[in-house]
């Protein structure tokens, strides 16, 4: 591991915002974080003020802050300037809505221009943003709204009449449903550009305190529900900061995040933070593909990258040769997030562009980046880095409600954070018992699996539980099986996720089938439709297979993880309480 | 292999990954993913399942030349040719 270590230069690390990562730690505090950003009169802090207004009042507004690159390679510039006068309408037609203070405004969009200003609006009027996948189907984004409580969605055309209009009767809370490409037809759908246009451009942003309810992210357990991580304005305080320190941002940057709007990343260093600190952001409508990132790299002349796993890899698979004929000179820090990045990818990044990935660790419940690989710190390949300035993280093993703390170099155990922070959940929407089931003696637990090293630099290991990560997206199984029972051949499900090369882990289902019905070919290709309908591409299980029986406790428990090692030719562990076992 | 060969093995390993999505009602000029509903995954296992099956070296790099049905049905004809 230690001749990997990928040196950092000192004329390299006395370029970073952060020069020296020790003595930053020394001299930290949360107080001086906040003063990175401007706040609004007696004490009052608006995420959307930090991103948008604040530019336009210090003379910035003409700076380009979108750029984004549409599927058919046209290329729609939004300024400062427009961004504020675009996000002042929007949170003028909410509230024309009769929104009140804290009610919930979802999107379920591409990178589209209109996401951006959807999202800042919705802040602006004190109101709370919600991002949905848009590759989830009908039945996730049911829960999602349902639990949310969406009074609003912005959402397209196509995306609406495919995933929403066959739920939207179970949806009564959902009052308005605003389409960016409307068409007359006349039903109870509203014209978002329409509705924009006749607002005006004059709106006095809410003046919300730094503990109000900004932003709603959904994500999974092993069981039950979704479950929506609730974070406040204050949040933001967080977000400039890793921006500045992990990101290693300066407003001077062309700064691309690839991630899907949908998830966590998509926000906090897709939306809050480059536009926090100021910076030009390359945004591209279209899906992933080699050929085209490269060429946005090398046109748009981008400076700091922060994408995933999954994608590195695939450019990987493609070879250096795709990498070797564009002009990069301009690309400074390229960063990585949504699972772990293995050292063959850190290494084959170091020697095609000539600077590594830097992998960094973080949660939708922790709202921004926690551990990471700083520009200015020696990187060790396969890392996750060590805990963000501010951040104290810990190895701990829980014992009956109490935490031992696991000192020891590389020794295993989960990977639990020191609370509080200003961009740490402050509730599951409507769930007090599992908010709190995250905590012990002042302790987050992460449910992630990890050591520390002895220079401090964490390795993460796996999860503790049997959520999936797939392509960076946590899948809960619970959902996946629900959505298979629903199906009329199935008796029972279970979900695992299996190690991928690409993907990190895929779906994997077995299901055990009603009397009456035969396991062939037919029947595996209708349930995967059934599963694809129901929960869209990236959580349907990319493979199904047929047991008579799945192994299952005493107490009638599924045994996933039983399952998975058997899969992945493991030892079986501790199978004292199985009952009925797999056949 | 004729070119009626060709669609056949197109639609038949699009069956596969999206069995959802009956062929005959998608707008073969427009996205495939989004016509398909798949995801960069389903596609990375479309194009790997397709080059087996005709024994063709498929580059990621001409990956952005599949981006419709009838492109994906071109791309393929060409190669095969």
């Amino acid at each position: 591991m230690v001749d990997d270590l990928i040196h950092k230069k000192p004329d390299q690390a006395a370029q970073a915002n952060m020069p020296d990562y020790s003595k930053e730690t020394e001299v930290f505090s949360w107080a001086k974080a906040r003063g990175l950003l401007g706040g609004l009169a007696d004490g009052k802090l608006n995420i959307a003020h930090e991103c948008v207004d604040r530019h336009v009042a210090n003379g910035a507004g003409a700076k380009v802050a979108l750029r984004i690159i549409r599927k058919n390679d046209d290329i729609t510039e939004v300024t400062y300037d427009a961004l504020f006068n675009l996000t002042n309408r929007f949170a003028n037609v909410l509230q024309s809505l009769g929104l009140a203070k804290g009610e919930r405004v979802f999107s379920l969009l591409g990178r589209t221009p209109q996401l951006y200003v959807v999202a800042l609006g919705t802040l602006k009027a004190g109101l709370v943003f919600s991002p949905l996948f848009s590759a989830f189907g009908p039945e996730p984004l049911q829960a999602r709204m349902e639990i949310g409580g969406a009074r609003v969605l912005v959402t397209t055309n196509a995306l609406y009449r495919r995933k929403v209009a066959p739920i939207r009767d179970r949806l009564p809370e959902l009052q308005h449903v605003l389409l960016i490409d409307a068409e007359d037809d006349g039903d109870a759908l509203l014209d978002f550009d329409a509705l924009l246009q006749l607002a005006s451009t004059e709106y006095n942003i809410e003046a919300t305190e730094p503990e109000d309810v900004a932003l709603l992210h959904f994500t999974s357990g092993t069981t039950g529900r979704p479950k929506g991580a609730v974070h406040v304005h204050e949040a933001i305080v967080a977000h400039c900061y890793t921006g500045r320190v992990a990101l290693d941002l300066k407003p001077d940057d062309v700064y691309w995040c690839t991630a899907d709007p949908g998830w966590v990343t998509g926000t906090s260093y897709g939306i809050i933070a480059p536009l926090a600190i100021g910076v030009t952001m390359v945004i591209d409508e279209a899906e992933f593909d080699i050929a085209r990132w490269y060429r946005i790299l090398e046109s748009e002349r981008v400076s700091v990258w922060y994408t995933a796993p999954t994608a590195i890899r695939m450019l990987m698979a493609a070879g250096a040769e795709a990498a070797k004929n564009c002009n990069l000179s301009q690309l400074r820090f390229m960063a990585s997030v949504g699972e772990p990045l293995n050292p063959e990818a850190v290494l084959w990044s170091a020697a095609t562009f000539g600077k590594p990935f830097h992998d960094n660790w973080w949660q939708t419940e922790t709202g921004g980046i926690m551990i990471a690989n700083y520009a200015s710190m020696d990187v060790k390949p396969g890392s996750m880095g060590r805990p963000l300035p501010g951040i104290v993280a810990g190895i701990v093993e829980r014992e009956n409600g109490k935490l031992h703390h696991i000192d020891k170099a590389m020794c295993v155990g989960e990977l639990a954070l020191k609370t509080p922070w200003p961009s740490m959940m402050r509730a599951y929407l409507d769930e007090e018992e599992r908010y709190n089931k995250c905590f012990s003696d002042g302790w987050y637990l992460t449910g992630d699996l990890a050591m520390r090293d002895s220079d401090g630099y964490f390795w993460f290991i796996g999860r503790s539980d049997d959520v999936i990560k797939s392509s960076g997206h946590l899948i809960g199984p619970f959902e996946v099986e629900s959505a298979l029972i629903e199906h009329e051949a199935v008796a029972e499900a279970a979900v695992i996720g299996l190690p991928d090369e690409t993907a990190g882990e895929v779906v994997k289902a077995y299901v055990a089938l009603n009397p009456g019905f035969r396991p062939d070919k037919d029947l595996q290709r209708s349930l995967r439709g059934h599963a694809r309908q129901r929960l869209g591409p990236a959580v349907a299980p990319r493979e199904i297979l047929f047991r008579e029986k799945l192994p299952k406790t005493r107490s009638g428990k599924i045994m996933r993880r039983l399952l998975k090692a058997r899969e992945m030719g493991l030892p079986e562990g501790d199978i004292s309480t199985l009952e009925t076992d797999e056949k | 292999m004729t070119n009626k060969d060709i669609e056949a093995l197109l639609r038949r390993e699009l069956f596969e990954i999206a069995p959802d999505i009956n062929p005959d009602d998608i707008d073969r000029g427009a996205d495939l993913r989004e016509e398909f509903d798949i995801d960069s995954m389903d596609f990375l296992n479309l194009v790997v399942a397709l080059a087996k099956n005709l024994e063709l070296d498929i580059p990621e790099t001409d990956y952005s030349k599949m981006s419709s049905y009838d492109d994906l049905a071109a791309y393929l004809r060409l190669r095969m040719s």
